[in-house]
């Protein structure tokens, strides 16, 4: 088990710069998701850290050793970093058995070992024989993580392993990795687009956006406070409500009074208020209102509602429903929007 | 009236390919060199000799006249392959015709006899072939196969959603084929159609047997006459302008458009067009042709063969020293141009970019002059700069290289792009060095095209005839040119034993193509 840590790193690709002044930290045997969006340079921070590629400036250390930094770049074969692709990478001319052992050295070649690996990745031993290619997806992806921790390795780095596969198949493989990883007690870095996917990976969540680490932290702590409106539509569903602050007790917006959970002004004039979905309760206008619906669509699971606030400037509100209460509502009837919890309010942009 | 939103960051990537390690560059120009002598040699005729020496030798009624045969050689014969290879490839990949794999293996076939044993062949029996109208009818019957194969990859690699759609709104099925199937085989029809006519200018053996005289037949004769003179660099300057002409038409006539399957998923199989109350007819000119162009050369040799008194004419002495000497050539030529191709290819595949389409072009370039103008380059470079190669083996490989590069180039180049960069760098992350990484894991990925392409280098060089005659060491006997020492000499039947063993030699390599352009047609 080793601390990964990184200071001030960045990396340009002839003129794009894709990466700016990243640190993070990974404590040792934890988990972390780095999440951010296609472009945003997540996976270029995972190939720096891999040795795949050098960054242009900053530090990448492994516990008391420095893996790059001014002077120094100890190549990707020599890091003790397990590394699993995007579509698992499996040596297609070699079978599950010869893929699993690549990496450990000759004399260690302990069948054991494999056998060891296979079984923390929920791999039936019968498959031992086969190629890739006689593999499902799911498969693939957890023969490429007995692969990674096979060796050993002081930190596995998992560039979107779920990505290419169907809904059902992810859930279950994701599982079945962490599990794995949860047993080898192995440091671990997730990269994914899937905030979903980042919040419910491990210990510590880092959100990335074109090119610089915005905002890190335990999941819990992220989701709940962002730094910013657009990361908190990023990492969910978002409600983000024009606010005004008027007395110390909350702030006033379209759907009236609603206490604040975090303040990230700064002491400024309050501006806009982020509030959650699952915050906000719906029921029939009756006799008061603060709102009017503008349209119901039926989703299947659910049925999603856009409703306009009352007052001098609405805001429009997409809402889920369970599908059975769509019904209940249609264009131009009144609602009563109640808010549990507080929000985060933010300056103006 | 505000609505939530949510500000997507701004994307950032990468927009160029990794740097080339400088030692690749390093060898890759210095092999682009080496291929760009032929170009050079060109060049430095007009230069040395000077123009005032080289115009009355250029424009002059001879030149003319050679100028004539071989731009309607290749005007006229192009289109005909091109009649023959995409109809060939449509009536068997596209429509009912009975017995479809058999004759897709008859269409290949004549690309196992090479031209100049064809035309052995019609000259045997029919000994009044000769002119224009021979030079056609046994170039095109040889090298209608080279458009057939890529128009068939194309066709087995079309999405027949197309041309139902196209049926849909209102399309016959012939405005389908004209409007739909043809349109994306252009590139498949423009490079085979390149191919062929290059073929055309370099082929010697084949138009001499009919006194059908080209550029390259007259540049032999001159160099025989007068070594490397004036008059046959004049004529190479002449014949090296038409291939680069071509090469560019060829180039510029590509166009930008997209023409690979453009939907996710796999294709599904097209349904056949019925050629009903025509089944008899096209398989009548089905069987005409091929009969016109494997079964008439191949008739002759074992006509020839019996001639020859059975034993007798297998019995000749050098026949054990020619088919010797032909596998060893040619198999030092495949291994050497795959040798070459490999950094090459690993430029272009690995690190692409202007610098590696530059240095990748160059072998296009080599490649599409004729062997003939290869083979003067050598035969002066090692006379003026390196005496001690003249005439060897080690001379014979390089021109065989440099003639065939491009065939061990494109399978290398697509096989190392079809490698993933993931898998190396998953064996780095494995605890494997980058040069170890690549022989454990690219390598064995790259054996199937490493074969390739020395089987297609292989067939070339082993039915080689121009160069090996100008640059091969005195003494040295191959079967093209033992065969074209007993056919010029007309003595058939002392041929027949050398034509069957090319024809029986190139089988296994025309079997891979033809197996190759039936995997990349459905991938």
């Amino acid at each position: 088990m080793t601390t990964l840590s990184l200071a001030g790193v960045a990396k340009s690709f002839g003129r794009v710069e894709v990466l700016r002044d990243v640190s993070l930290t990974v404590p040792a045997g934890t988990r972390t998701a780095v999440v951010g969006a296609s472009g945003s340079g997540k996976s270029t921070l995972l190939r720096l850290i891999a040795g795949f590629e050098r960054a242009d400036e900053g530090s990448i250390t492994l516990g008391s050793t420095t893996l790059a930094g001014p002077g120094r770049f100890v190549a990707a074969h020599r890091r003790g970093i397990g590394y699993v692709a995007q579509d698992g990478a499996l040596f297609p001319h070699l079978t599950v058995e010869q893929n699993v052992r690549f990496g450990l050295p000759r004399r260690h070649r302990d069948p054991a070992r494999v056998r060891e690996v296979m079984e923390l990745a929920s791999l039936d031993p019968a498959l031992a024989g086969r190629y890739p290619h006689q593999l499902s997806g799911g498969q693939q992806q957890r023969v490429a993580l007995a692969r990674a921790l096979a060796p050993r390795p002081a930190v596995v780095l998992l560039d979107e392993p779920f990505s290419a596969l169907d809904t059902g198949l992810r859930d279950q493989t994701r599982q079945a990795v962490i599990d794995a990883l949860e047993a080898s007690d192995v440091t671990t870095v997730l990269v994914t687009h899937d905030h979903d996917e980042a919040l419910s990976f491990g210990r510590q969540i880092a959100v990335i956006a074109a090119g610089r680490l915005v905002q890190s932290g335990p999941p819990s702590a992220v989701f709940d406070n962002p730094v910013s409106t657009e990361i908190a539509a990023f990492l969910g569903a978002a409600i983000v409500l024009p606010a005004s602050t008027s007395g110390a007790d909350g702030v006033e917006c379209a759907l009236g009074r609603v206490p604040v959970r975090h303040d990230r002004t700064g002491g400024g004039p309050a501006a806009r208020l982020l509030l959650r979905p699952a915050q906000l309760g719906l029921s029939p206008a009756n006799g008061t209102h603060n709102a009017v619906v503008e349209d119901v669509r039926p989703r299947g699971s659910h049925a999603e509602l856009l409703l306009r606030t009352a007052g001098a400037a609405p805001v429009l509100i997409p809402l889920r429903v369970p599908a059975h209460e769509g019904p209940s509502y249609h264009a131009g009837m009144t609602v009563s929007v109640t808010v549990t919890g507080g929000g985060v309010l933010y300056p103006a942009d | 009236m505000s609505v939530t939103s949510v500000q997507t960051p701004r994307r950032a990537g990468r927009d160029a390919g990794p740097r080339p390690p400088v030692a690749l560059v390093v060898v890759c120009a210095a092999l682009a060199i080496v291929l760009l002598v032929p170009l050079g040699y060109v060049v430095s005729v007009v230069a040395d000799v000077g123009w005032a020496t080289l115009e009355p030798l250029i424009f002059r009624p001879r030149v003319g006249e050679l100028l004539v045969n071989t731009v309607l050689l290749v005007v006229l014969g192009v289109p005909l392959t091109v009649l023959l290879g995409v109809g060939g490839a449509w009536l068997v990949e596209r429509t009912t015709l009975p017995a479809r794999r058999f004759w897709a293996v008859v269409l290949v076939a004549p690309l196992a006899i090479p031209a100049f044993v064809s035309s052995y062949g019609w000259a045997s029996v029919v000994p009044s072939i000769h002119g224009l109208s021979g030079g056609l009818l046994v170039s095109v019957l040889a090298y209608y196969p080279l458009v057939y194969l890529p128009a068939m990859a194309a066709i087995r690699g079309l999405d027949p959603a197309l041309e139902e759609s196209a049926r849909s709104l209102g399309s016959s099925s012939w405005a389908v084929f004209g409007r739909v199937v043809l349109p994306q085989l252009r590139l498949a029809v423009l490079g085979g159609g390149l191919i062929v006519a290059l073929h055309l200018l370099a082929e010697y053996g084949a138009f001499a047997f009919i006194r059908f005289d080209t550029f390259t037949t007259a540049i032999v004769v001159q160099y025989q006459s007068t070594f490397a003179g004036p008059a046959a660099g004049a004529l190479g300057v002449v014949l090296s302008a038409l291939c680069l002409t071509l090469l560019i038409a060829e180039a510029g006539a590509r166009g930008r458009a997209r023409y690979a399957r453009i939907g996710s998923g796999a294709p599904r199989a097209a349904v056949p067009q019925r050629l009903g109350a025509f089944t008899p007819l096209v398989l009548l000119a089905l069987a005409a042709l091929g009969v016109a162009a494997v079964a008439v050369p191949l008739a002759s040799v074992v006509r020839w063969l019996g001639r020859g008194g059975g034993g007798g004419a297998w019995s000749q002495p050098e026949l054990p020293a020619a088919l010797t000497q032909t596998v060893l050539l040619a198999g030092g030529g495949a291994v050497a141009a795959v040798l070459v191709a490999l950094p090459l290819a690993w430029l272009t595949a690995r690190h692409p970019g202007p610098l590696a389409r530059l240095l990748e072009g160059t072998s296009y370039v080599a490649a599409s002059l004729p062997a003939i103008i290869v083979a003067l380059a050598l035969v002066t470079v090692t006379l003026r700069v390196l005496p001690g190669l003249y005439q060897t083996a080690f001379t014979v490989v390089l021109a065989y290289v440099m003639i065939f590069l491009p065939r061990a180039l494109v399978p290398l180049r697509s096989g190392i792009a079809q490698a993933p960069v993931a898998l190396e760098e998953t064996a780095r992350s494995l605890g494997y060095t980058p040069l170890v990484a690549r022989l454990r894991v690219t390598l064995p990925l790259l054996v199937p095209s490493l074969a390739a392409g020395a089987a297609l280098v292989g067939l070339g060089a082993a039915n080689e005839l121009t160069a090996t005659l100008l640059l091969a060491p005195t003494g040295t006997r191959t079967l093209a040119t033992q065969f074209w020492s007993q056919a010029s000499a007309i003595d058939y039947p002392a041929a027949a034993p050398y034509a069957l063993l090319l024809i029986l030699l190139s089988v296994p390599a025309v079997a891979l193509m033809f197996a190759q352009s039936r995997r990349w047609g459905v991938r």
